[in-house]
């Protein structure tokens, strides 16, 4: 069994290789380290409403600059990142989040997602089962009596 | 039972499937890249800025009782010009239309008028486009319908032209008719 699981093990983590990131430079003054931290959380958490999968700090068009700009601003001005969050919907809709609020028709993005990689476990799982074991019998069932009929046929035993 | 759990993958790409097609399909009509404004059915938002004329503006110069057609759009954008005839011709059968010049330097923005010709009452300067952000701008060109109180009833993002008018006509023309006696010019 620990081999099962190391074996399910191994898929999954290769499916979690292509992760990667993107950032665009932009020179900034902060005036603080924290300040600096939460603005790099929050344009890596805003999507850019002119690109259709880019994150704030990832795109380049000039919409996220100046929303990378609008951001900055508002953390000096001492705002919170929730207040920031809410002031984009405000203006861009649910788009803008990459996390949507759980909610009525933004409920589906939520529970398929689960409900998919729910599904995928088990397919793993019983893929990898049903090769381990032919592994152990090491020949199908129907081979078998297929060699049997043929030892059969060849010694003239009926 | 387990013979027939070999066509579960199946059953699921064509769900999948046909559920993206439903999408793209209903997508045909409105793209992708154009996305609903959150600002439906909200007042215009407060500004303070320019014009091209070097005049201070603020949102009750926007709104005078007329329903207005806001046009966001830059020299530097193409798109704008393709929409322009159009818009032109709005505007001489008697629509209102406010430009708002976006993140434009100022004589581009002039000297794009003098080219193609200004349809415009008059055009507020966003130089760094703030206005735009309180108004959800994207990209150029975007146009909006402001209700006689200054309420944005109607968002479109790209060009207006015949077969967008076919929708966006139809919200004017009703806000038109709802416009206060005797506040209206047509």
């Amino acid at each position: 069994m620990p081999k099962l699981f190391l074996k399910c093990l191994a898929v999954l983590s290769l499916m979690l290789i292509s992760l990667g990131a993107v950032a665009v430079i932009d020179v900034h003054e902060f005036s603080s380290e924290e300040i600096r931290e939460r603005y790099d959380s929050l344009t890596e958490e805003l999507r850019c409403p002119k690109c259709q999968n880019q994150s704030l700090a990832g795109s380049d068009s000039p919409v996220s600059e100046d929303l990378r700009r609008e951001i900055l601003i508002l953390l000096e001005d001492g705002r919170s990142d929730q207040e920031i969050r809410d002031y984009m919907r405000d203006r861009y809709g649910d788009f803008i989040l990459y996390n949507p609020p759980v909610e009525g028709k933004t409920l589906l993005v939520w529970v398929i997602p689960a409900v998919l990689f729910f599904i995928g476990l088990l397919v793993i799982f019983f893929v990898v089962r049903s090769a381990t074991r032919n592994a152990a019998t090491n020949v199908p069932d129907d081979l078998k009596s297929a060699d049997d009929e043929f030892i059969n046929d060849q010694t003239g035993n009926h | 039972m387990k013979k027939l759990l070999v066509f579960l993958p199946l059953v699921l790409f064509v769900l999948v499937a046909s559920f993206f097609f439903y999408a793209l399909q209903v997508r045909k009509e409105r793209p992708v890249s154009e996305l609903a404004s959150a600002l439906i059915d909200r007042p215009f938002p407060e500004f303070e800025l320019l014009t091209l004329e070097g005049e201070s503006i603020n949102r009750d110069a926007l709104v005078t009782g007329e329903v207005t057609l806001v046009n966001v759009w830059g020299s530097w954008c193409i798109a704008c010009r393709a929409e322009h005839p159009f818009l032109k011709e709005l505007a001489e059968s008697g629509v209102r239309i406010v430009g708002i010049n976006y993140k434009d330097p100022k004589d581009a923005a002039i000297r794009w008028l003098n080219q193609y010709g200004d349809i415009a009452e008059f055009h507020i300067v966003d130089r760094d486009g703030r206005l735009g952000i309180n108004l959800g701008v994207y990209g150029a060109p975007e146009t909006y319908v402001i209700d006689a109180q200054g309420f944005i009833r109607y968002k479109k993002v790209g060009i207006v032209d015949d077969k967008e008018w076919a929708r966006m006509g139809p919200v004017y023309e009703r806000l038109v008719a709802e416009e206060p006696e005797g506040d209206s010019d047509a």
